[in-house]
């Protein structure tokens, strides 16, 4: 009955999915068991990278949700994802103990460098995995939820969401530059080398983190997508389609944004706390207002409102991303612009709409 | 109350000061150019004016004329000998000297003083060397000096050749002729010697020597030095006789502070009670030492008091130029948010588009200002006001392109547009780069645009930002008058209002679009040329302001060009008087928190829209 609904004309959905359960098992077997001659070995390097993809894949899973389902336009997911990156990386961070390179067993590198006395209140706790995961899911939460609660209760939404989330991005970025944020200033956190006991750079701990993500994201379009089917589903249709009516018809409007806007925040929390230890670094690059639009390209280029368009606009920005920036490094941007441009000109549904037949309009 | 009056009193005066200070200047580049300078021939005419600086009243000046002439004479004598090579010359002149020595004494024995430095004892040379600090010649500052440092040398010609070594100890120049000289002859150049109690003399004399400069700049500072040193009773009485001459106001004001300054040390406590009345007045940072000085270590209780005060006084007063500050600093602020965000009232709230490239249309204005400086170098002044319309005309066209081309297939879906002109921002920052660099180009200020308009010690405020507060107001005043008194203001207002009825009525909507399009796009334009004399021009530059101009806008109220005034002024108020508080990056993140808070009481900002059109 529930997979019915799930899966019920999603051929999209479902075809995605099995190249999700598909690249779980073929990624780490082509590098794991393949012999390195073989012409289908895959490196350490593919792995990480389409790793890195994946967590792209479930932020870009967020944005859409609460873009695609209830007309929320967020450009400020990157706040979520990076504190969920920062957490992840206040957890490394920690494990590095007295390997760093003032062997402080208690400071991390950083702190000695700025002459800290003692560890931060906020840092407490960071050295045992399950709080650091509670505190990936937490911060952003929270967030969402303080910050979704004063927008939607005052029926802040459009473009002045969009800017007011624009400003909440912008201004982590410049409290996370600060060095007395305690959070390693322009730097950020880096050099990390254990994760659970295993050594982050070695090779079976990148396909096990490739394929926690590659799970995570399987999981987190499965809950979505029942989110989305749900009767809860309808109504956040309905209500991204005509906010009044909806809420005339009696429905507490606010409380459906705010609950899906804190999951998306949970999710991007997520998707940034299985990026870090991928790419091995976290600074406030990652609030960057550019970074945070350049997620919601993501969604625009796969389809808006169709959750697996969002998975598929990701990893297809991303490839185009990673080839265009080494063969025509100096065309990337022109090349990102004129996707924006083309896009929305004469792509309002995405890449997925190409395939998909013209009226039932929306997503589900 | 009293304070602002008293400032605005000094400011007249201050101005005179400054246009005699030029006049000045002038008159002493012009004297300086005419000098001959003969080898070893002392040019009878190589100090005009300072002649008649010189105080007559000095003491030191006034004791010795007789051995003054005497030498005079003596080293007359020797002259023809010494200058055999321009005969015909020093011929000419010399016979002359003696008769020009009488009318213009000081102007002769200037250089002979000079060449007696290395002659007789320690004692014979603080003697001349008091001689030469009064005469107000501008060249016994640098002279003294280097006696002080041991950096003044004799040849063992007869009369002697005075040389300065410079102080990076390579190559050195003629004291009198100011010529510079090959290094053998300075090697072959003794140094003369002087002793600690003479250093020590010398370096008062050298204040002394300053205070008679001609040029009141140099006068004004060489008393803001002397506030630091310990003042004797000999220079303190010189000061007195300065007081009667002076007559820059400015040097007065400075000539009565440092005397009072060193007065605070008198022996009776009604001399220092008087001096206390005197400093009350000034907002120098030495002056408050000395109070402060004074108001802990004095043996009379009534000093103490008034010290303290005074103390009080200075300092409220000094607490109301920094709130001045502050105020013109956020003002400031302001005006440049202003600037950003005025293209986007336009564009954002009258025609409802997100224009994410309006900080790329600021960007090209300031490429459009560094462009045609380098089109037409040297002259500063002329390519800023070029630049003013061509900025316009070009980030204009642009928006127009901009808005034909993309926007007017996406009116209605603000978010899509959103997306679209954030990928056009993309491209022309890159289009930037590429064409012409990824660094910063240099956009040079011309005169009238650097330095600061010093009010006291405590205020002084830079002219680019009081003529960038000026220029905001001005383009402010005239949009609200293109939007209120043109057909093209009406046009655009019927339009924001009722599309279809504006159509129905006649109006080419599409083409008053890509008008209004092309104004905002066009004064963001303008923005780019004043703030190219502020910050960096570059290819992110346009990042700085996108997000605190949608601040502005939002804060303010869409479609309301007043709000956008007050919001950028509140806003930029508002950075300004948290800064001091909480540095820089803290301030920003407080108003952005501010603004995000804001918008969740008012989400129509200050001045909402209202009527059928707010449901729009």
């Amino acid at each position: 009955m529930l997979t019915r609904r799930l899966f019920l004309s999603d051929w999209g959905g479902i075809t995605v999915l099995v190249l999700l359960l598909a690249m779980t098992v073929a990624v780490p077997y082509a590098n794991l068991v393949l012999p390195p001659e073989s012409p289908w070995h895959l490196s350490t390097y593919w792995v990480a990278l389409i790793g890195k993809f994946l967590t792209f894949a479930l932020l870009a899973l967020a944005i859409d949700l609460i873009w695609g389902y209830a007309g929320i336009l967020s450009l400020g997911h990157g706040a979520f994802f990076g504190l969920g990156g920062y957490a992840m990386g206040m957890y490394l961070t920690r494990q590095i103990g007295d390997r760093g390179v003032y062997g402080n067993p208690e400071l991390p590198d950083f702190m000695v460098f700025l002459s800290y006395e003692s560890l931060p209140w906020f840092w407490w706790g960071f050295d045992m995995f399950w709080f650091a995961m509670a505190m990936v899911v937490l911060v952003p939460g929270l967030l969402a939820l303080v910050f979704g609660w004063l927008a939607f209760r005052s029926r802040v939404s459009g473009v002045y969401f969009a800017i007011i989330t624009q400003a909440l991005v912008f201004a982590l970025m410049l409290a996370f530059f600060r060095n007395e944020m305690g959070f390693g200033g322009n730097n950020g956190l880096t050099d990390f080398k254990d994760i659970l006991g295993f050594s982050v750079q070695a090779g079976e701990t990148r396909v096990g983190l490739f394929v926690a993500s590659a799970v995570v994201l399987i999981l987190a379009y499965v809950a979505s997508r029942y989110i989305v089917t749900s009767r809860y589903g309808r109504v956040l249709i309905a209500l991204r389609d005509a906010e009044s009516r909806t809420r005339f018809a009696g429905y507490r409007v606010e409380h459906y944004k705010l609950w899906l806007f804190v999951f998306s925040a949970v999710l991007a929390g997520v998707a940034g706390a299985l990026y870090v230890p991928q790419v091995g670094i976290i600074n406030p690059g990652e609030f960057s207002p550019l970074r945070s639009i350049e997620a919601v390209l993501w969604v625009a280029v796969g389809g808006r409102g169709s959750l697996f368009g969002a998975i598929i606009g990701a990893f297809a920005v991303n490839g185009a991303k990673t080839w265009f920036t080494t063969a025509y490094p100096e065309a990337w941007l022109f090349a990102l612009g004129a996707l924006f441009v083309l896009v929305t000109l004469f792509l309002p549904r995405g890449l997925v709409g190409i395939f998909r037949r013209k009226p039932k309009g929306g997503g589900a | 109350m009293t304070s602002i009056a008293l400032e605005s009193r000094l400011l007249g005066p201050m101005l005179a000061a400054v246009l005699l200070l030029t006049a000045a200047s002038h008159a002493w580049a012009e004297s300086e150019a005419t000098i001959p300078v003969p080898d070893g021939a002392i040019p009878a005419e190589s100090l005009p004016e300072t002649a008649t600086e010189v105080p007559a009243a000095a003491p030191e000046a006034a004791r010795p004329p007789e051995p003054r002439e005497a030498v005079v004479e003596a080293e007359f004598d020797e002259l023809p000998a010494e200058a055999e090579g321009d005969a015909a010359s020093s011929a000419s002149e010399t016979p002359n000297d003696p008769i020009s020595g009488v009318a213009e004494p000081a102007a002769l024995d200037v250089e002979t003083l000079i060449r007696q430095l290395p002659e007789g004892n320690f004692n014979d040379r603080r003697a001349v060397a008091k001689q030469l600090a009064a005469s107000g010649d501008p060249r016994v500052p640098d002279i003294l000096t280097a006696l002080a440092e041991g950096r003044l040398l004799a040849t063992e010609d007869t009369p002697p050749r005075i040389l300065i070594r410079a102080e990076t100890d390579t190559g050195g120049r003629d004291a009198i002729s100011d010529e510079t000289v090959p290094a053998d002859l300075l090697s072959a150049g003794k140094r003369i010697p002087v002793h600690n109690p003479l250093r020590n003399a010398l370096r008062s004399l050298v204040a002394v020597a300053t205070i008679s400069s001609p040029d009141p700049e140099q006068r004004a500072s060489s008393l803001l030095r002397l506030m630091r040193d310990t003042i004797d009773a000999d220079l303190l009485a010189y000061l007195d006789t300065r007081v009667e001459t002076e007559t820059d106001p400015r040097v007065m004001d400075l000539l009565l502070t440092v005397r009072a300054l060193a007065r605070l040390n008198a022996d009776t406590p009604v001399e220092r009670l008087e001096s206390i009345a005197v400093l009350k007045g000034s907002l120098l940072n030495d002056v408050r030492v000395g109070l402060e000085a004074t108001a802990t270590d004095d043996a009379d209780p009534d000093v103490r008091k008034a010290a303290l005060e005074a103390i009080d006084s200075i300092q409220s007063r000094i607490d109301f130029y920094r709130f001045t500050e502050n105020l013109f600093f956020g003002l400031s602020a302001g005006s440049v948010l202003l600037l950003a965000a005025i293209g986007l009232a336009i564009t954002f709230g009258v025609m409802g588009v997100i224009n994410m490239a309006h900080g790329e249309l600021i960007m090209i204005g300031a490429y459009t200002t560094w462009f045609i400086q380098t089109l037409i170098p040297g002259a500063l002044s002329t390519s800023i006001l070029l630049a003013i319309p061509a900025a316009f005309v070009i980030a204009g066209l642009v928006g127009i392109a901009m808005e034909r081309g993309v926007i007017q297939f996406l009116y209605g879906r603000p978010l899509e547009t959103l997306l679209a002109t954030f990928g056009i921002s993309l491209i022309l920052q890159q289009a930037v780069r590429s064409l012409f660099s990824p660094l910063n180009r240099p956009v040079a200020s011309p005169d009238w645009l650097s330095g600061s308009l010093e009010v006291n010690p405590i205020l002084a405020l830079t002219w680019s930002r009081i003529y960038i507060l000026v220029f905001a107001i001005l383009v402010f005043v005239a949009l609200l008058l293109v939007m209120k008194k043109t057909s093209l203001g009406l046009k655009v207002r019927a339009v924001a209002q009722n599309r279809p009825m504006a159509r129905a009525l006649g109006i080419r909507t599409g083409w008053v679009d890509a008008l209004t399009f092309g104004l905002g796009a066009g004064i963001a334009g303008i923005a780019g040329v004043a703030l190219s004399q502020l910050t960096n021009v570059g290819p992110n530059m346009g990042q700085a302001y996108i997000i605190d101009s949608f601040m502005v806008v939002v804060f303010g109220g869409v479609g309301n060009l007043w709000g956008t005034f007050v919001g950028a002024m509140g806003l930029g108020m508002m950075t300004k008087f948290l800064e001091p508080h909480s540095g820089a990056v803290l301030a920003k993140i407080l108003v952005l928190i501010f603004i995000i808070l804001f918008i969740q009481r008012r989400p129509r900002g200050l001045f909402p829209k209202k009527g059928r059109a707010a449901e729009a």
